[in-house]
């Protein structure tokens, strides 16, 4: 009963604080009102974790069904017509037509299936639902709080955007408020909502600025989302038709794969786009224009992980079918790919982005597999890379305000100009690639499920080469962050500290999971594993000691730099004989001056990202049209 | 499963291997072009001297990382040694690899950086192939336990020959030997400018000389694997291994990394489908 | 002895030679006189490098470059000029643009006479510097910094340029 109340909470309390942010217009009002809730959303997702401990899968039936689904059915029509409106107004006639057809569906039902449509339990929660809280809870308030320093800065800068900041972090707690019950609901319907909320949040986040790129952007996002819509709605007319009145996720894991095989797969095309895999990872791209923080709670740590959790919670369905092969090998390839356009972009947020689109790919890869090793790899990948990749998102967008610019070229020397927020990067930079850190660890677990399936070696030798492909774009990264410039001076000045709360917690976050990565383990994930598979998936004692001595050695290493040193004789670089001053200038021939300038790599001609993205456009859609085909046969034979 | 012996072991003996095996290297080299050549205990010589040296540097954080570069290193080789998992073994060897290279861009030097780009590339050639390997071992002994691995009866190598090969080719890479060379190359070559080594001197460039010791006694030991079940075989295939890769070093001028890229990784697609599938198709995958 | 004299490496700089003592160098590691035999190894980087070898004159392109390599070089180091040219200008001498030989700029230690200097002597050379080197390093000499302030002809190159 009183996780019944929790989960409410949860999914309520977001909502009210969005009511009143949407109407406190003064700055401080604002700063406390976020402040405090996101302290209480945190509370009451660890809150959560502790009251749920060991007590496996609950399903709550307290609220009543009907005028719920009633009050849903009603928003959801209120947002298509605002959704046409837009589309009308901006002439975006696909949008026009995806959500027409959408609501055309739900009408349809609400109207024939809806009364004959019973769900016990609307809402649920077990260790992975707790999980996802632990992410949008804690990730998601610090993100919220980080916001406040960034978006004053943003629109001191930026005079020529209009400030809307009310209306902007009343969306982020609606989106919130959506996510809490996209991972809590049960029944499919409310899934459904939630997720058309989140499309809608991220739409309206993405073309804050209203600027003409992000008003594209955000159609863009908007239609593709839409498209998944369209899926899901397809599912829910189906198992409406055929499915015996199924509608709770836990009966439709409960009903066997002739029945499930249809839905799982319609929503799973709805979680490809959402996590946005090929051919749909444009729009994830193109999200990059919202504010940093958008970009780091929508586009890395939340929103697009709600793609994921729907496949890794369809995974049982998933399991040794073609069509679960068909998904993972999108995964896969979406991977690998990403990973190689990955290397050839300049701009850090679009590095971020692509590196976020791979790791989704490896979750949706493992998820895809579906057995009980994937789905434990793909459950760590999505907590780890939660928090690397907001420490890393917040970092860029730090960064970014002081120097200007979010080109990877322009970060040389970051850590004499900003030694405190470029220890922040590469923190999460070693996060996202290199052992013991959780990326690297769920990326072991990935091969070593692999190994275990049916023609897994091909997922493996993918696996293999993204992975190689990814420590190369990681590393000149960190590279040109560490290195040392002898003109720079430091410019670190007063970052807010709302905006240092965040980074450090996620700094210590992503330290402090490493480390506690067995209980996790043990805790949350074998529980869960025990429940749908059966089976457990582990690390053996030793590795874990071996890493937790690795992960010690990183720590104290770096504090030699403070055991007082000999002091070494300092020379410029060598520069082919030539002197230099001290700003790296040197004479070229002639006696003409030149500065010296460092670029990195990055292989157009090999990774570029027309070429890449086309080919990946190509065959990941001819994977999914296959999916189809192969699951529609089987409906039809079975 | 973990042997803290035989770690113990490789931290005190593999600089003593390793530096042999980098004169004997020295001198059949020497042979082969018609030389003389120093005396086998060259490379000792040569460290020694770097700790004689001043140790100048561009700016501090260089040490720092050739001293992780050389913990981490001896970190993998124990573990390697040690039993531990193969997997892990190879990532750690990265970790360690990619402060060497952090190293080289912490000095802001125009030369060292084209060196440190170059190592990366270098990483990015052979690290599918090192990733199939141990794959390869898990598929033919069912462990990705060193120990296991080694104390196997099957013969792993005719288990996966294939993928003996593509190791042996991306060996290369790893020993710094022409024509796969393109970051930096060990003693004799002649070097434009020093690639990723460039801003190391004295004794931190001594620290990343015994790092490639470790890391020779290291990779030769990854070698053995393959033979693990009959050790004469073993320690036979690892002399002929590393005579061939002098051979190979010997009369190869070097390419560029396009080359090595391309040819690394073409390969490592075509050994590792053939050959796993072979492997999976064989043990009955198909049932 | 100790390591330093087992193992000397060198960095050869081309100050304005006419390249006949530069092939005797290249000789040098030939198969013929292989002087990898002393350990003796030849870098392209002065922070590697031991002994600096210079052939040819001082002249005014190369005036910076020189105290550069020999600036870069850690301690302790020996500087070998090997021809004439190296030791004191040569035929070049009178040239208008040369200023002599390379002890004009940096403090030579060894001076290997010869136009072109034989690699019988240039080896014999270098094995002498050796002597030198174990000395400095004996006696913990470290080698001056140089710069090239008094010299305002060419004041753009020595100061990189910058204005
Ligand atoms: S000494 Fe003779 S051979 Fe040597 S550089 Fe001068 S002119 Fe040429």
């Amino acid at each position: 009963m009183l996780t019944t109340q929790l989960l409410i909470f949860l999914i309520l309390f977001p909502l009210i604080v969005a009511f009143f942010l949407f109407l406190a217009k003064k700055d401080m009002e604002r700063a406390w009102i976020v402040k405090l809730s996101a302290l209480a959303i945190g509370i009451a997702s660890v809150y959560l974790l502790i009251s749920t401990y060991n007590k496996g899968a609950l399903l709550m039936s307290a609220i009543p069904a009907e005028p719920t689904g009633i009050v849903m059915f009603i928003l959801e029509m209120l947002i298509a017509v605002f959704i046409l409106y837009l589309g009308i107004v901006y002439k975006k006639w696909l949008v026009v037509a995806l959500i027409l057809v959408q609501s055309a569906v739900m009408l349809y039902f609400e109207l024939v299936y809806a009364h004959s449509i019973h769900v016990q339990s609307n809402l649920f929660t077990d260790e992975f639902s707790v999980i996802m809280a632990l992410i949008i809870g804690i990730i998601g308030s610090l993100i919220s709080v980080y916001s406040l320093g960034y978006m004053k800065f943003f629109h001191e800068h930026h005079p020529e955007i209009p400030d809307r900041r009310p209306w902007f972090f009343a969306i982020l707690f609606l989106f919130l408020s959506a996510m809490f019950g996209l991972v809590f609901s049960n029944n499919l319907m409310w899934v459904y909502f939630f997720w058309e909320v989140t499309t809608l949040c991220s739409f309206l986040l993405i073309g804050y600025t209203k600027t003409e790129e992000a008003t594209n952007n955000a159609f863009s996002a908007l239609w593709m989302n839409l498209l998944g819509g369209v899926a899901f709605a397809g599912a829910i007319i189906y198992l409406a038709m055929f499915g015996n009145g199924i509608m709770g996720m836990t009966d439709l894991l409960a009903s066997g794969k002739i029945i499930a095989l249809i839905p799982a797969a319609l929503i799973g095309f709805a979680g490809l786009t959402k996590a946005a895999q090929l051919p749909f990872s444009s729009w994830l791209v193109g999200a990059m224009v919202a504010p940093t923080p958008v970009s780091a709670l929508l586009h890395s740590s939340t929103m697009v992980k709600a793609g994921v959790y729907i496949l890794v919670r369809l995974a049982p369905i998933f399991q040794s079918t073609f069509t679960g092969y068909m998904i993972a090998m999108v995964g896969a390839l979406t991977f690998l790919i990403a990973s190689g356009i990955a290397i050839s972009q300049s701009n850090a947020k679009r590095v971020l982005a692509y590196s976020t689109i791979a790791n989704l790919g490896l979750i949706v890869a493992c998820a895809g597999i579906g057995t009980y090793e994937a789905i434990w790899a793909a459950i760590l990948l999505i907590v780890f890379h939660a928090i690397s990749k907001s420490l890393l998102f917040l970092s860029v967008g730090t960064v970014e305000h002081r120097i200007k610019s979010r080109e990877v070229d322009d970060m040389n020397g970051l850590i004499v100009r900003m030694p405190k927020i470029a220890a922040m990067m590469v923190i999460g930079i070693a996060g996202m690639f290199l052992a013991p850190f959780g990326m690297l660890i769920s990326k072991w677990a990935a091969i070593r499920a692999f190994i275990d399936v049916p023609y897994g070696f091909l997922f493996v030798i993918i696996l293999a080469f993204g992975s190689a492909m990814t420590v190369y774009f990681w590393a000149k990264w960190m590279g040109k962050i560490i290195a040392v410039t002898s003109d720079s001076k430091n410019i670190e000045g007063e970052v807010d500290h709302s905006e240092w709360a965040a980074l450090v917690s996620l700094a210590g976050l992503s330290f402090i999971t490493t480390l506690v990565f067995p209980l996790l383990s043990t805790k949350l994930l074998e529980p869960f594993l025990m429940l749908n598979y059966g089976h457990v998936a582990q690390l053996s004692q030793d590795n874990i000691i071996i890493m937790i001595l690795m992960l010690l050695l990183l720590v104290i290493l770096p504090l030699s730099i403070l055991i007082p040193q000999r002091k070494h004789k300092h020379v410029a670089p060598y520069m082919g004989g030539r002197t230099t001053t001290h700003d790296m200038r040197f004479s070229g021939s002639l006696g003409v001056q030149k500065k010296t300038v460092l670029s990195n790599y990055y292989l157009h001609e090999y990774f570029g990202e027309a070429k890449l993205r086309t080919a990946g456009i190509w065959i990941c859609s001819a994977f999914i049209g296959i999916m189809f085909i192969a699951t529609a046969l089987r409906g039809v034979f079975l | 499963m973990i042997n803290i012996v035989w770690a113990i072991v490789f931290v005190l003996v593999a600089p003593v291997i390793g530096g042999l095996v980098a004169g004997i290297d020295r001198k059949i080299t020497a042979h082969m072009q018609g030389r003389v050549g120093p005396s086998i205990l060259q490379p000792f010589y040569d460290v020694g001297k770097l700790f004689e040296k001043e140790q100048t540097v561009v700016n501090d954080t260089q040490t720092f990382y050739a001293i992780c570069y050389i913990i981490f290193m001896i970190f993998t080789g124990a573990l390697f040694f040690a039993g531990g998992d193969l997997l892990l073994v190879i990532f750690a060897l990265t970790l360690a690899q990619i402060f060497l290279v952090m190293g080289a861009f912490a000095a802001n030097s125009p030369y060292s950086y084209v060196g440190a780009e170059r190592e990366l590339l270098q990483i990015m050639a052979y690290e599918p192939m090192v990733i199939l390997t141990a794959v390869g071992m898990f598929v033919a002994t069912k462990s990705f336990n060193v120990s296991d691995i080694a104390a196997t009866t099957t013969p792993v190598v005719l288990l996966i020959p294939g993928i003996f090969l593509g190791f042996l080719y991306v060996l290369t890479i790893k020993l710094r030997k022409s024509p796969f060379d393109i970051s930096t190359s060990h003693h004799a070559h002649q070097e434009i400018v020093k690639g990723v080594t460039t801003e190391f001197s004295g004794p931190s460039l001594g620290l990343i000389e015994i790092t490639h010791w470790y890391e020779t006694v290291f990779l030769l030991g990854f070698v053995y694997l393959f033979f693990g079940f009959n050790p004469l075989i073993g320690i036979a295939a690892v002399i002929i291994v590393y005579l061939l890769e002098i051979l190979i070093d010997n009369t190869n001028a070097r390419v560029r990394w396009q080359f090595v890229v391309k040819s690394s990784w073409l390969i490592a697609v075509i050994v590792g489908v053939v050959n796993l599938a072979a492997l999976y198709l064989l043990s009955g995958g198909l049932k | 002895m100790t390591y330093l004299a087992k193992s000397p490496w060198i960095i050869h700089y081309d100050a304005s030679s006419c390249n006949g003592c530069d092939i005797e160098i290249l000789a040098c590691l030939t198969p013929m006189y292989d002087v990898e035999r002393f350990g003796i190894i030849n870098t392209g980087n002065p922070k590697h490098a031991d002994i600096f070898v210079v052939t040819g004159s001082i002249n005014e392109a190369n005036r910076e470059v020189i105290q550069n390599i020999y600036n870069q070089i850690p301690d302790p180091k020996v500087v070998v000029a090997v021809g004439i040219c190296a030791c004191s200008g040569g035929v070049f001498r009178e040239c208008y643009n040369v200023a002599g030989g390379i002890d004009k700029l940096i403090p030579v230690d060894v001076y290997v006479p010869g136009c072109a200097a034989r690699p019988e002597s240039i080896i014999d050379g270098i094995v002498t510097a050796l002597g030198v080197l174990e000395e400095k390093r004996k006696n913990h000499i470290s080698s001056p910094m140089v710069t090239d302030h008094d010299h305002k002809a060419h004041h753009k190159h020595a100061q990189g340029g910058a204005q």
